[in-house]
């Protein structure tokens, strides 16, 4: 049945569903991890990094971007079709500076971003973007943000979230760990982001990417050192509870 | 303010629409029916006139009538640049007043104009300069104030507001409209005060006057104007800055209209017929209160 309706964007299968947005979705769930957590003075953003080919030069980070100095962004999916979006966000971002004289709210970037999306799945000749993204940043009031969007144009807010292959695990990861002790400083919101990724990237430290933004401050990406420190950490910190465990069984 | 209005030489293009491209672009007005040829009914060519008088005007576009407007003297278009409005911060927030006179050349068309437009509870904007261009893009402003407001789920900024009407006149930039308007309200950035006009100014400031009549209000105005004023000195500056202006401008008379915007929206302080106003300054020359 899917095949007579999955040809079109434009075509609703009988039973409702979009077929090229849920295979959108597909392309999704093939993009490597992001993962982003929410604090209270601190947004956090991680990706998993494919490890790249021996003669091709490592960049840093390709998949957190800044959208302006209080917004960024990671994602999931076809890198190209997030490249398009990227750019259209940034110009909105400075475009509303102009016309409100305001920088804009992570909540309107966002539903701007979804709202391309969506377009994208009500007009002919075009398929919808193959990515989801995940928008942090501080508003103006300094309150934190973290949304979510997806292929259909759907948006959310989110204390912490992951997209992309083994979401599903990392969100499990998340949902048991994600509590008011585990955010209750910076340091601790980072250590979360890593070992949520640690939970599905395989080899470590060196294939992560993290960035983060704190209230009134540029966003931040930290160095391939950086990271390995506070893996180090977080092995130690495993260490000792494994012990701790063994001396009261 | 120009002192009268003359025929315009027709421009071939029209005016700059807003692109797709354009932060909020969807609460900017599309094609205004005004901006379809044939518009006027004759689609910039007078078929009255005798043939050869004039040459026919390039493409149809926002044209004026072929056999030119109307002098601003002339009765028919009543022009508010005969006008008097003031608008000030101070630490009450933002005093309003304006005069209520209205002329088509030396006739005085009415006493009883409203020239403080009320956008939405909490903004004001006022009219100098066309009456209908003024309270036309006043209210396709409110109009746009109303959807940020539902969108964002939060009031618009006073600053947001002037800029959406500049952006929205500066379209029509060269083609005849005539707005001289101050934009007031209090947001989360305290009190907001914008001078717009048709031209595509757009200056933010503590105090302004605009119209024939400011001069003399800018005189009485600087002269008492403290920031630290409290609200019945401000309201007492305001009318008596209004009132010199209609005693020595022309063009200027009828009422004053007083309105002050406090954090939660505006008021309406006073309506005072000027001739009273005459009557009460009239023991106290000096307008410090010593008679």
């Amino acid at each position: 049945m899917a095949a007579r309706y999955d040809r079109a964007i434009t075509v609703f299968s009988p039973d409702g569903h979009l077929f090229q947005v849920e295979y959108a979705q597909e392309a999704v769930k093939k993009g490597s991890t992001a993962v982003g957590i929410r604090g209270l003075d601190i947004v956090v953003l991680g990706v998993e990094r494919k490890s790249v080919a021996k003669l091709q030069e490592e960049r840093t980070v390709r998949k957190i971007c800044a959208l302006d100095d209080h917004v960024c962004m990671a994602f999931a999916g076809l890198t190209a079709d997030a490249r398009i979006i990227i750019n259209r966000a940034r110009v909105e971002c400075q475009s509303h500076k102009l016309t409100v004289e305001d920088p804009v709210t992570v909540e309107y970037i966002t539903r701007y971003i979804a709202s391309l999306k969506q377009r994208y799945t009500q007009s002919n000749g075009r398929r919808p973007f193959g990515i989801s993204a995940l928008i942090v940043g501080f508003d103006d009031d300094g309150s934190p943000r973290l949304y979510q969007t997806d292929p259909s144009g759907t948006y959310h807010s989110w204390k912490a979230n992951v997209i992309g292959r083994n979401a599903k695990t990392v969100r499990e990861f998340l949902e048991k760990n994600y509590t008011e002790e585990a955010i209750a400083t910076d340091k601790e919101a980072i250590k979360l982001a890593i070992r949520a990724l640690l939970e599905v990237v395989q080899s470590g430290g060196k294939n992560i990417e993290l960035a983060i933004i704190r209230r009134n401050q540029p966003l931040q990406i930290f160095s391939a050192k950086d990271i390995e420190s506070q893996v180090a950490e977080i092995e130690k910190e495993k260490e000792e509870s494994e012990k701790k465990k063994k001396k009261s069984i | 303010m120009a002192a009268g209005l003359t025929y315009r030489a027709v421009r071939g293009h029209a005016p700059i629409l807003p692109s797709p491209k354009m932060a909020l672009a969807s609460l900017l007005p599309p094609e205004l029916p005004v901006n379809r040829p044939g518009f006027f009914g004759l689609a910039g060519r007078c078929e009255l006139q005798a043939p050869g008088l004039r040459p026919a005007p390039g493409p149809p576009a926002l044209a004026p009538p072929a056999w030119g407007l109307p002098a601003a003297g002339d009765a028919g278009i009543e022009l508010l640049h005969g006008t008097t409005t003031l608008a000030f911060k101070f630490q009450g927030g933002v005093v309003v007043a304006a005069d209520s006179r209205a002329t088509a050349g030396s006739y005085v068309a009415s006493q009883t104009v409203q020239k403080v437009i009320e956008i939405n509870p909490y903004l004001l904007g006022t009219m100098a300069g066309g009456a209908a261009d003024c309270s036309f893009w006043e209210r396709l402003l409110a109009r746009q104030c109303r959807i940020y407001q539902l969108r964002n789920k939060e009031r618009i900024s006073v600053a947001a507001a002037s800029k959406l009407l500049a952006n929205m006149v500066y379209q029509y930039k060269g083609l005849g409209l005539h707005m001289g308007t101050m934009i007031c309200g209090w947001d989360k950035r305290g009190p907001g005060l914008y001078y717009v006009d048709s031209e595509g100014n757009r200056l933010s400031g503590t105090a302004f006057s605009v119209g024939s009549g400011s001069v003399y209000a800018y005189g009485v105005l600087d002269r008492g104007y403290a920031p630290a004023m409290p609200a019945e000195e401000a309201y007492d500056l305001a009318r008596r800055a209004i009132y010199q202006a209609t005693y020595r401008d022309a063009y200027s008379g009828g009422q004053v209209n007083l309105y002050h915007v406090q954090r939660d929206g505006w008021v309406r302080v006073s309506t005072d017929d000027v001739a009273q106003l005459h009557a009460q300054y009239r023991g106290d020359p000096q307008g410090d209160g010593a008679a």
